[in-house]
């Protein structure tokens, strides 16, 4: 079980802990001096690359999690089965990310309980954090199939089967809500956020593209399992998970540009300067590009040219949710904001601690099984 | 009797930009006394010269019906009945959510603080519950800030630009943008000359947000039974498709395939 044979120091192992340690120095920081003194926020920006890039993105990429698990267990696509508990783990590590990320990113966390006591349900952002409790919750119901097994627990094991669907139904709709009402918080200020980002149909845009990244995140979350954890990747499976996120991709496009055309304001992507620079980058890397390649290649597309593709996802989701949370807000009025180098260890610092919580997860529990039912009925 | 409502307003051709408002505010709420440049967490109304020599206030404007207030999910801003948007930090959790949302950009954060409150005008509250005026229209020399009731604020609005119509730009704002504002302004120019925020719609920002929300129930019964149903006939195709295995494979091989 202990890896006596490999490495115990590796290049990336020391760039994560260099991450750990300083992260935790400027946690540290976060907690005695303020916001202020790790963060390049300011009045004028309160909302900076942690809500961009761990909570927007990081909800949104770990839609996998919910469509995987959806597939399987409600449209009976058994086939992939294999890689559902991968994008549950995910998934999960994703959320606690999250979570963990909010401690941090909030002014006052010790009242975040306040959420349960003090509800306001015209609040966008009291859906997302209800939501986000529940499907955590979810989660991590749906990932103890994996330690039922690890222990023998047949029992557990069995209960959990009759529940699954029912469980795999509730997360699949609580992450609908929740995924799209990460857009909803943003349509509250039409007039401070850029017309080719802003619209009232934002919730949509939000859900029709974390499909797409879930999906695209679980294809390279495989490669990466490849590199680091010598888990070889189901092609056969991922050219098909990466064929429906090309659908997902065109559905969500056409909806992305038609909605520019209805409302009139598709002529400021065709106006020369930065955000259309920016627009057209966004929808390349996340759009455009996989597209063409996905049904060019059709099923037979290579390892090389899937990892691409799902990089290249995955960075124009990102980039998506840095423009609508940021970038937009700044082509209105410019405040100056780029994130400080503690902004990006931090989140440096908590990708780094998934890497090791996954890695962990993947030596020690069977996340590359499949659900066995020893069904007696 | 209905409740009183109460606001400022603030006639930009009176102000001569003395900043005795911010003064009085800075005293009054306990705060610093510097005075910074633009509204910060401890600078709640500041005066700021515009071309032509004319003076703008800015400070919360109190919103009849504030995005801020919609957009805390804990309900720590409340709008009061007697007028005031006013903050509890004893459940706020500083996310922030309410700077994004306002549309004047108003809300302040204490950024360098390990224990942050949001600040802004609190249209002096107790003040108000005690039945005085702001400690902003109280100090003004000038009465370029005046208290009172809005609907009263209102008339007096429309009458100083009836019975002097070159002196003022025919608008008052802040009594539609936003669904109403309980601090309106009268100026002498258009208001985008005094670089207010002039794409305002006239009605409550969380009009958007709550159409959308109230979805919420449809989604979820929409949903469920699309899954449900889903779920159910992917489930029966499968025991039809080994039944009829079953069927074409004899029946002595019916008993392994359950």
């Amino acid at each position: 079980m202990f890896r006596s044979a490999v490495k115990l120091v590796t290049p990336w192992r020391a760039i994560m802990a260099a991450f750990l340690a300083t992260g935790a120095v400027l946690v540290f920081f976060r907690f005695t001096r303020g916001l202020g003194s790790v963060t390049n926020l300011s009045d004028q920006t309160p909302w900076g690359m942690w809500v961009g890039f761990d909570i927007l993105a990081g909800i949104g990429l770990a839609a996998g999690g919910f469509v995987m698990a959806a597939a399987v267990y409600v449209f009976n696509l058994k086939r992939y089965r294999p890689i559902v508990r991968m994008a549950i783990l995910t998934a999960l590590l994703g959320y606690i990310i999250f979570i963990v990320g909010l401690i941090l990113e909030v002014g006052r966390p010790w009242n975040m309980w306040r959420v349960i006591t003090n509800p306001n349900i015209h609040s966008p952002l009291y859906e997302v954090s209800l939501c986000v409790m529940a499907y955590t919750l979810v989660l991590i119901l749906e990932f103890s199939q994996v330690f039922f097994e690890k222990f023998g627990w047949d029992r557990l094991m069995a209960v959990f089967h009759r529940l699954s669907v029912m469980l795999v139904i509730l997360g699949a709709l609580i992450s609908t809500l929740h995924q799209s009402t990460l857009g909803t918080l943003f349509t509250i200020a039409p007039s401070k956020m850029y017309p080719l980002w802003y619209s009232p149909l934002l919730p949509v845009h939000f859900f029709l593209s974390c499909i797409a990244a879930g999906l695209g995140m679980v294809c390279f979350e495989s490669f990466l399992s490849e590199r680091f954890l010598k888990h070889p990747p189901r092609m056969d499976l991922l050219s098909r998970i990466a064929r429906f996120m090309a659908v997902m991709l065109v559905v969500y496009f056409i909806f992305r540009i038609g909605d520019l055309a209805v409302r009139g304001v598709l002529g400021l992507a065709f106006t020369a300067g930065f955000a259309a620079l920016l627009f057209w980058l966004e929808n390349l890397l996340f759009a455009i590009f996989p597209i063409i390649m996905v049904f060019s290649r059709g099923l037979n597309i290579g390892r090389k040219a899937l990892f691409v593709v799902s990089f290249s996802v995955v960075l124009g989701f990102i980039m998506h949710r840095f423009n609508v949370a940021i970038t937009s807000f700044h082509l209105v009025e410019d405040a100056g904001y780029f994130p400080s180098w503690k902004e990006f260890v931090v989140t440096a610092c908590l990708i780094s601690a998934g890497f090791i919580a996954a890695g962990l997860a993947v030596r020690f529990l069977p996340v590359h099984g499949e659900e066995t039912v020893k069904s007696k009925d | 009797m209905a409740i009183k409502s109460f606001g400022l307003l603030i006639d930009v051709t009176r102000c001569i930009g003395c900043g005795a408002c911010s003064e009085n505010c800075k005293e009054i709420n306990d705060l610093p006394p510097e005075i910074d440049d633009k509204l910060t967490a401890e600078t709640w109304t500041v005066v700021r010269e515009k071309s032509d020599g004319l003076h703008v206030r800015d400070l919360c404007r109190h919103c009849v019906e504030p995005a801020c207030v919609a957009s805390c999910l804990v309900a720590a801003l409340t709008k009061t009945e007697h007028g005031p948007v006013v903050y509890d930090k004893s459940v706020c959790i500083g996310c922030r959510y309410c700077m994004v949302a306002c549309p004047f950009q108003v809300p302040c954060f204490e950024w360098h603080s390990p224990n942050p409150r949001i600040r802004k005008c609190i249209l002096c509250e107790p003040r108000v519950l005690e039945g005085k005026s702001t400690g902003c229209a109280e100090a003004c020399p000038t009465e370029a800030t005046v208290f009172g009731e809005r609907e009263t604020l209102v008339e007096m609005a429309r009458a100083r630009i009836k019975a002097d119509p070159d002196r003022y730009h025919n608008h008052i704002y802040g009594l539609d943008e936003v669904g109403g504002t309980a601090v309106m302004f009268l100026s002498p120019v258009p208001f985008e000359d005094l670089d207010f925020n002039t794409d305002l719609v006239n009605y409550p920002l969380s009009d958007i947000t709550w159409k959308i929300l109230r979805q919420v129930p449809t989604i979820v019964a929409v949903g469920g039974v699309f899954l449900g149903a889903s779920y159910w006939l992917f489930k029966r195709r499968d025991e039809v498709k080994k039944a009829d295995q079953a069927v074409e494979s004899g029946p002595e091989k019916e008993a392994d395939d359950v």
